[in-house]
This record gives C-alpha cells, structure tokens and sequence, in this order.
C-alpha cells in the first residue's frame, strides 16, 4: 500500500486510468511509503517546471521535468521496495506465473524483459512483475508480485499496442534517461491475484534480437548464479542466507537463454516450457 | 485520544510486569511540561516508545504507520526493533509493520559486517606503521560489542590517530586507495587548520568512507583537551593487539560534545539514546559515575556531559544517580538558560521527521547551529566562514547509505 500525495492533475489523472483494478483505500491504512511528488519551491516553478519525488521528506533522485512525474513515481517506487524492502531477497528480474509455476526473467535495461513479460501476461501467463522479483525469506522459495504497470520503452511501446490492442495505457512521456516511455496497466487477474505466491520453477535470461527466429537454450548453472547474484538489488545485504536461498532456485529451476523478436513465438516457447523434475 | 478499531492503529498496552522502579522522579514532571499532557500524543511516537522500553514498562503504539516513518527517518528503525525483541513484544507488532523492524535488522547486520571488514581493511593499510588506532562511534561500539552497536546503519568509520602520524596515515590510506576527492582549497584548509579532523577520505573502489581524528574537540574549540590524554587512557578492543576504543568515560564525554556542543542534530534522537545505552551499560558499576565526573572536570567538558545526562533521562528515561546527575561539579546553567536549553534541545532531540516539528522547531534548530558554531570558534573565524558557507553552500557530505548503488 502506497500512500501519494501530488498537486499534479495530469498524474492524478493518469493513476486513476493505470490503477483502476487496484484496491483503494479511503481509511488510513498501514502504507508502506509515504510519498509526494509537486513542484519544488525554487523559482524553477515557472520556469521549465520540475517536479521532485519524496519519501517521507527523503529525495532519492534528483527531481525530474514534470512532464515526467509518471514515469518518476513508477522509479521513486522501485527505488522505496529496493532499498527498504530487506524482508524480501530482491532481484532485478520480471517474473511472470503460470500454474502455480513462475519463470525469472533477470537481464539488463534493453533486454527486452519487460516487453516479454507484458506479452507473455497478455497471453495467460500472470504478471508478478516486470522490475523486481521479491523472494520470501520465511521458505527461501516464495515469491511475491507487486501487479503494477509494466514500463515500455520506446520500439516496444507500439509493439505493445499492436500485441495487447484492447489493453490501457498512458501516454508516451518522451526524453526520458531511457527515452520514450509508456506504462501498460497489467492485466486484471494479475491485479486480483497480486496476493498469491508463486514457486520458481525456470530462469530464462532474454535477449530481443531482431530478424532471428525464437531460440531457448540451456544455460549452464554456475553462470547462472553469479548473473542471479550480479542482478539482485540486495543480495549482499542478506549474506550467507542469501546465497543459500539464491543458490536453492537455481538448483530448483530449468536454466536457460532466450532470444527472440517476434512476441508470437515467445508465447509459443514459454507455453511449452516444463518445470525440471 | 480517540479509539480506533483498526489493527494497525490499535493502541496495543503492552504491560509487562515493571521490573525495575520507573526511573527517576524528577524526569517525568520536566517531560510533561516540556511536550505538554495536551500535546497530540501522536507527535511524539517514536521517542516515547522508546522511553516505555527502556523502563521496561508497558507501551502503547497510537500510530504504526508514524512509528516505522519516525524510526526509518531517525535512523533508529532496527534498534527499536532489537527493543521490542528483548522485550519479548516483536510477536505482537502487527504483520505489516513487523517487516519493516525485521528487515531493517537484516540491513543492520550487513552493516555490521561490512564495518567488521572495512576496519581490517584500514588495519591492514596502517600496519606498518605501529602508531595506535583509535576506534570512535559506531566503528568502536561495533568492535567492543557495546549496546550502541546493536541496529546501528553507517554512513562511514571514524578513527583517530595522534596529530604527529596525521601525514603518515594519510599517505598510507592513499596508497591503500582512500582518497578525499574533489575538495576546494577553502575546505581543505577549514579542516586541517580549525577541526579535530582531516578533510573525509571515501574508497575509490567500495565507496566507503573514513574520517581521521587527531582529539575530539575541533582545534579552535573554546573547550580545548590535551588530546594525549586520550590515547593514554584509550583502552584495547577484546581479542586485538592493534585497535584501541577510548575508555568508557572519553568515549562518553566524545558522543555528549559531539551530539550537545557541534550543532547538528540530523541523528539527534539516535545520538541520544547512545548516549543512554552507554550511560545504563558502563554506570550498572557504581564505581564509574565518581570516575566519569572527574574526566567530565580534566577534560573540561563538564556542561556537555551535564546536558547529556539531564536529557537522556528526560526523553529516555535513563538511570542514572539523582546526585551524578545535578552534581555541582558539572557547574550546571541558572535556571532561566536551562529552561531556554531545556526548550531547544526537545526540538533538536527529535526525529527529523515533518510529523515531529512544531512551530518552534526552526528556530530552535537555527539557535543551537549557531551556538554550535560560536563554541567552535571564535568570531573572527566564524563569521567569514558563515558567510562563505551561505554563499558557497555546506562543504560536500559523504554519500549515505553504504552497499547500494542507483538501482535504476
């Protein structure tokens, strides 16, 4: 549960659209952030106006054009769940479920992890996250979705739209530090299902590579705990029990490398997908 | 207060059995009339629980919610929760809240380790050198196993050294890789010409940062010490040949100069109930208190350790001897600027958090800077300086929260 404050009618507007299926709550809940994101109070205001994103009086980042304030509060959020969620072990991977069974999706800014994984939640499979996978602590193995907007950065904005046409989405924010960014509201029954933990049962590292057919490849073990490792938000944070945990999902899961370009066969491979026994 | 069904907000009365007789009875009175009966109870969450805890009496939670936000803020989060575990109260912390205290424990531990590391590292660089080092703070507190070092988060270590090895540490932290970066020639002399310490040096590759101490009172300070003194008494960490901490009532008289003589009240909450876990740690042996009186008078830091003890057992309730603390050896202030400090330092010993401020916050937050400032040097210092820090802005801090890079 977040807690937002902002005078920005624009993003207020745009909220509503993108967390229309989200539980609200009028009360005074427990939220786990407390966040603001308005206008500085400098003389910018006029000027080329800007708008500053807080936790609880804490500026991670510096603030951004307000035009951005969209895409800033997605960040400032995986920001706030990164650095104060330590009851989690967080990696950077979206995760995706099917069957009780989720796959890992870990890779770099520019992989293509998010569009896979907003294509695959279009195609049956539900949306954990397409940012940050949260792995409980309590049994080392169950992870947990958060269901907010998938981020969709440039070429893959109107892949998006021709992919999941019926599907809500803001308007494209342009001269990001990732250039142009739209975010894709999730799917309904992810959000209604945002409670539910999932198993891992695959790892697939994806790559978009353009004009070549699907491909799914094992991929050895080993590689695939020190990029698991390398790609964790605070992995380090939970020392030798991190690694304990890391390394029985790894021992658990079907390890492979992924490339594709073309979202129709992606479905097709990841529909085929068996858990390793 | 209203009552509210709601879970989180419940006000969950723990009693336990109180083992121990509430503290003191002059502490209770001054805290009623300095935040008032009729204050909202809610302003205060996180140093009144804390207070209940260290009495062990019972504690009433009005607001989870503003709890965790003042604990995160006040950079006391995993200490409260190290609180209520001994407590045997954890269990009953709502489930929402409770992760929040557990995993800023985990995040806590990690710091721990890290410093554990960090001082080998620095052990290492300075070995051959064979002059002693001092641990200071949370480096010290962490290394001697004190109270303090438990739920503790660092932004870096703190170590002293004798001012005549000064340039030999520093060239040796140089080849090991610290550096202090990019610092204009106006702060490298501020530091190394009025302060009790050398300009901060950050690890070109794990980004930590050190600061080296020569005393523990800035060189212009009205209060000067002898810093030989210091080291003489400093005393061996259990189980290490090299590294030393400062004896139980320096480094007592260290964290109250720091915390009610510099100014800076970021951590103020945190800083104090330091200062109460050392008190309660070192004074269950009632031999110290004659001790730490009479380093207070040789060290000339009487009027620091007399605020430290006053408020620590205002806010905290800290057990601490009626006639140690009103001693007349500490020369305690009249009764009309006690009750002026008495008002600043309830603001600054607050979490920095917008729910604690009040309308006298900002100024007595300006007050105390500037009386900071006046105790650290003299005018004809301080108001150039002053006026080249409001011009030219405050000179670089280190960057905080060690161990996670920009995730995005």
């Amino acid at each position: 549960m977040t807690h937002l404050r902002t005078p920005i009618r624009d993003l207020i507007d745009e909220i509503a659209r993108l967390y229309a299926g989200h539980p609200v709550s009028t009360a005074e809940t427990f939220a786990d952030f407390h966040v603001s994101i308005a206008p500085p109070m400098r003389l910018r205001r006029w000027f080329r106006p800007k708008a500053q994103f807080l936790v609880d009086g804490i500026e991670p980042f510096n603030a951004l054009p307000l035009d951005q304030a969209l895409p800033m509060f997605e960040w400032g959020l995986n920001w706030c769940v990164a650095n104060y969620a330590n009851h989690f072990l967080i990696l950077h991977a979206a995760v995706i479920e099917k069957g009780g069974r989720a796959a890992i999706m870990p890779g770099a800014p520019g992989s293509g992890k998010s569009t896979l994984a907003a294509g695959l939640a279009h195609r049956g499979w539900r949306l954990l996250s397409d940012e940050l996978t949260l792995i409980s602590l309590g049994d080392g193995r169950s992870i947990f979705g958060l269901a907010r907007p998938v981020s969709l950065k440039n070429e893959s904005i109107d892949v998006m739209r021709r992919f999941a046409a019926a599907a809500t989405m803001s308007r494209v924010v342009h001269d990001t530090v990732k250039g142009s960014v739209a975010l894709l509201k999730p799917p309904a029954d992810s959000i209604a299902r945002v409670a539910e933990p999932a198993l891992p049962a695959w790892i697939v590292f994806p790559k978009y590579l353009s004009g070549l057919p699907a491909l799914l490849e094992p991929k050895p073990k080993a590689a695939i705990m020190i990029e698991m490792a390398k790609n964790a938000f605070n992995y380090s944070v939970h020392g030798a029990r991190g690694f304990a945990i890391l390394a029985d999902i790894v021992d658990a899961c079907a390890c492979y490398k992924f490339t594709y370009a073309d979202l129709n066969e992606a479905v097709e491979i990841f529909d085929r997908l068996e858990p390793r026994h | 207060m209203p009552t509210s069904t709601k879970p989180w907000r419940s006000s969950i009365a723990w009693n336990r059995a109180t083992d121990r007789v509430p503290a003191l009875a002059d502490a209770v009175p001054l805290q009623r009339t300095m935040h008032g009966a009729e204050a909202p109870s809610s302003r205060l969450q996180l140093r009144d629980a804390l207070h209940s805890l260290h009495r062990r009496g019972a504690v009433a939670v009005q607001d989870w919610d503003l709890l965790i936000r003042q604990a995160r803020r006040a950079g006391l989060l995993a200490r409260l929760g190290h609180e209520m575990a001994d407590a045997g109260l954890l269990r009953s912390v709502p489930a929402e809240p409770r992760r929040y205290l557990e995993g800023e424990c985990i995040l806590a531990e990690k710091h721990a380790r890290d410093v554990r590391w960090e001082v080998r590292q620095i052990k290492a660089a300075l070995a051959e050198m064979g002059a002693p080092i001092v641990l200071l703070k949370g480096a010290a507190y962490t290394l001697a196993g004190l109270p303090p070092a438990r739920g503790r988060l660092f932004t870096d270590i703190d170590i002293m050294v004798p001012f005549e090895s000064l340039g030999e540490v520093e060239a040796a932290l140089r080849r090991a890789g610290w550096d202090s970066g990019d610092i204009t020639p106006y702060d490298e002399r501020y530091y190394r010409r009025w302060m009790h310490q050398i300009p901060p040096m950050t690890h070109a590759l794990r980004g930590t940062a050190i600061d080296v101490h020569h005393t523990i009172v800035a060189r212009t300070a009205r209060h000067r010490l002898n810093a030989r003194k210091l080291f003489d008494a400093a005393v061996s960490v259990p189980g290490d040949p090299v590294l030393r901490t400062l004896a139980p009532a320096d480094m007592i008289l260290h964290s109250a100069t720091h915390l009610l003589n510099e100014g800076e009240f970021e951590r103020g909450l945190r800083d104090i109930d330091d200062l109460h876990l050392l008190f309660r740690h070192f004074g269950a042996d009632p031999e110290f208190w004659p001790l730490l009186l009479d380093r207070a008078a040789e060290l000339d830091l009487r009027r620091a350790l007399y605020y430290a003890m006053r408020y620590a057992r205002c806010f905290l309730g800290t057990p601490i001897p009626e006639d140690v603390a009103n001693s007349a050896r500490l020369e305690p202030p009249g009764t009309a600027l006690r009750a002026v400090m008495d008002r600043l330092f309830d603001r600054a010993l607050r979490p920095a958090h917008a729910s604690c401020r009040d309308a006298f916050s900002r100024v007595a937050l300006l007050l105390l800077y500037m009386r900071g400032h006046l105790l650290l040097m003299p005018p004809h210092i301080l108001v150039p300086h002053l006026l080249r820090k409001a011009v030219r802005g405050k000179p670089k801090e280190p960057a905080p929260r060690p161990g996670l890079g920009d995730p995005f």
